[in-house]
């Protein structure tokens, strides 16, 4: 590594920050906001969970960081996405062809669809070396083979031959992961890596994650909803409902301390550490769909705090500790009060 | 890829063999005597029944089946009782020119078509796509005969720019390359549309897959992301399509090469038929079904080679 990118990642500029981002859907006539005003920060070489239930939008704001949503329907409608001072919203999409699979790398649920099928893992990985670094066919199969080596899958040489359908699942996801790898990326997005692999494998790439982020110096945005990841791979956490933002801190203190209401229904239906969020459902109400307009805070209808301000203003998103931000107008909370 | 084109050649034999009843039920079905025909209008009864009996026409149809199985496994398919010609002989003097017809028509129809089919893809809804689909439904929807009527009519008749009866020579000459271009054309025409329909159809359901999203997420131009991620896996259905267009394609050569007098096997099919040629229609009913059994062995080897999910599993 470069003498000046350990100083860049001493400096208190945070290496990716999201503010106030809105996307819409138009669906048959319809508007649906899926993101209503999402702000986070993530520093560089540290690892930032964003957690929620299905449907808040952890994909469409991972999405949007590559600005790879689908448009149309989606739509940004508000808010920026600044990488090192460079809002990401408004560059032209060449610049941001740069950035995807270079300085942000990318990877996704579906291992064994997120391939494509018709090419050998080699020759993905090697392409996008060659469009990135300019490498040479056989440089770049080097580099793919050390990449795969890298990631952990035995015999890396026949590997880089090999078709996605050869390899299993785990095996699937190795390869994507070196596939965001490649071009030494400072940020990387993984949307929900392990949700689809057995407990074992899941295990498995998460150790590699938290392995080569030591080594590369990495940013990580992991998507996810299972408290006991965030637990034991995260340095800071994002806590999204209903497409917004309820609260942002060091995982740590989010644990010891939670101070969204919703947070805090999160760890009491969690006495274990590895319990997923959607067991959310055992809080009272459900999720209110994207289509509805609500004027005052989103959690409200199931909120047993909730007053008349609750329901008519937007509580916004405000520092109540060392980088713990929480959007609720009753916070800080005592614990006994919920 | 051997066990797959053994496996196909093996599936084909069946196949074969369907036709070969067919070839032969022509024989005893369709109305018209060989032996009348053979004889010749001014022959006495005599005449024919003695035809009739050297030809084994009066056997029972059990036998004379067996025995036609037996001169075809020899490669003796009979003359024509028109021309006196061996029927080997006379397919083997129209099949290169019917080669030359299919290679003329396919070698620009599929790429437009796939071209075609692409580019609406990539602008669905807007009027490129539209005039692309309607064009290709003009395509599939007008009657060969039309097409080729038109064509000659007017690129023949009325502006005198290309020959529009029979063969020129060979396909590297020139004056070959002129006559065998309305013809081309023509079969080429309702060969586009149904390329370039399963085309977009197609691409369009690859645009939408995991994979292209994550060539995206690589950095790859959007020109780059349509056709090595989007195109070129959507030629494996593409190429099963065309498969199944050959029967299409070779029951529009016969029209077309009808039409326009080309000298190949439909025309001989069609003149043989009309004729009660039978030996020589056997044949040529034979080789066009021996072209359709090739055309689909092809196709196979063409998928396993665009699909390695097919070779390796
Ligand atoms: N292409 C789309 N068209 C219309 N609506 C969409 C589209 N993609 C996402 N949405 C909507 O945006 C909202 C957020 O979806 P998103 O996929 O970000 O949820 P998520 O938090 O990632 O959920 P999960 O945990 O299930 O992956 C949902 O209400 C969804 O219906
Ligand atoms: S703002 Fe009000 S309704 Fe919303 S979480 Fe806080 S207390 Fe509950
Ligand atoms: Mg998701």
């Amino acid at each position: 590594m470069k003498m000046e990118e350990v100083d860049i990642g001493t400096t208190t500029e945070p290496l990716l920050k999201v503010e106030d981002l809105a996307v819409e859907f138009h669906v048959s006539g319809t508007v649906q906001r899926a993101l209503q005003g999402v702000s986070l920060t993530l520093q560089r070489g540290r690892t930032l969970g964003l957690v929620g239930e299905s449907g808040c939008g952890k994909s469409v704001t991972s999405l949007s960081i590559m600005r790879l949503l689908p448009q149309p329907p989606g739509h940004y409608a508000g808010g920026r996405i600044v990488l090192e001072g460079r809002d990401l919203l408004s560059m032209p999409e060449r610049d941001m062809r740069v950035l995807r699979g270079g300085r942000i790398g990318m990877i996704f649920q579906e291992p064994m669809t997120s391939l494509n099928p018709v090419y050998t893992c080699g020759e993905q990985i090697v392409e996008s070396l060659t469009v990135h670094s300019g490498l040479s066919s056989k440089a770049a199969m080097d580099r793919a083979v050390e990449l795969l080596d890298l990631v952990g899958l035995p015999s890396p040489k026949e590997r880089a031959h090999d078709y996605p359908h050869q390899l299993s699942g785990g095996q699937r996801q190795r390869v994507m992961i070196a596939l965001a790898l490649a071009n030494d990326p400072d940020l990387l997005i993984a949307d929900e890596p392990t949700t689809a692999l057995d407990v074992t494998i899941q295990a498995q790439i998460l150790d590699l994650m938290t392995d080569l982020r030591e080594r590369t110096g990495a940013a990580v945005l992991l998507v996810t909803h299972d408290l006991g990841v965030v637990a034991q791979t995260c340095d800071d956490v994002v806590v999204m409902y209903a497409g917004g933002v309820v609260e942002q801190a060091p995982t740590k203190a989010l644990f010891a301390d939670p101070q969204h209401p919703y947070t805090i229904g999160l760890m009491a239906a969690v006495p274990r550490i590895d319990t997923t969020v959607d067991r959310l459902s055992t809080i009272a109400g459900s999720v209110p769909p994207p289509w509805v307009k609500i004027d005052g805070c989103r959690f409200a209808s199931r909120c047993p705090l909730a007053d008349d301000r609750c329901r008519s203003a937007v509580p916004p998103l405000r520092e109540i500790g060392p980088d713990h931000a929480v959007a609720c107008w009753r916070a800080p909370i005592e614990e006994t009060t919920v | 890829m051997m066990t797959l084109v053994l496996n196909r050649l093996i599936i084909s034999v069946p196949v074969l063999f369907g036709v070969l009843l067919l070839g032969f039920g022509l024989l005893i079905l369709v109305p018209g005597d060989p032996a009348i025909v053979m004889a010749g209008p001014m022959a006495t009864p005599e005449v024919v029944a003695a035809i009739r009996t050297e030809m084994g026409l009066d056997e029972p149809v059990l036998t004379q089946f067996f025995r036609y199985l037996g001169r075809m496994a020899e490669g003796d398919l009979g003359r024509s009782l028109i021309s006196n010609k061996t029927v080997i002989s006379e397919l083997g003097a129209a099949i290169g020119p019917t080669t030359e017809l299919m290679v003329a028509c396919l070698i620009w129809s599929i790429p437009l078509g796939i071209a075609l089919g692409t580019l609406a893809a990539v602008w669905r809804g807007s009027i490129t796509d539209r005039a692309i689909m309607a064009f290709s439904v003009a395509g599939v929807s007008l009657p060969i005969f039309f097409i080729c009527l038109m064509l000659i009519h007017f690129v023949g008749v009325q502006w005198r720019l290309l020959p529009f009866i029979g063969r020129g020579g060979p396909l590297w000459t020139i004056d070959g390359l002129r006559h065998i271009a309305l013809p081309a054309l023509s079969l080429g025409l309702i060969f586009i549309g149904p390329v370039a329909r399963m085309t977009r159809s197609s691409v369009l359901e690859v645009l939408r897959l995991d994979h292209v999203r994550t060539a995206r997420a690589k950095g790859l131009s959007e020109t780059r992301v349509i056709l090595r991620h989007g195109l070129r896996n959507a030629l494996i259905p593409v190429v099963t399509l065309v498969g199944l267009q050959a029967g299409y394609l070779l029951g529009g050569a016969v029209v077309t090469e009808s039409i326009f007098s080309y000298p190949g096997i439909g025309r001989l099919a069609v003149g043989a038929i009309l004729s009660s040629d039978f030996p020589l229609a056997q044949g040529a009913i034979l080789i066009l079904a021996l072209a359709f059994i090739l055309i689909n062995l092809i196709v196979d080897v063409l998928y396993a080679l665009l699909d390695p999910r097919v070779q390796t599993s």
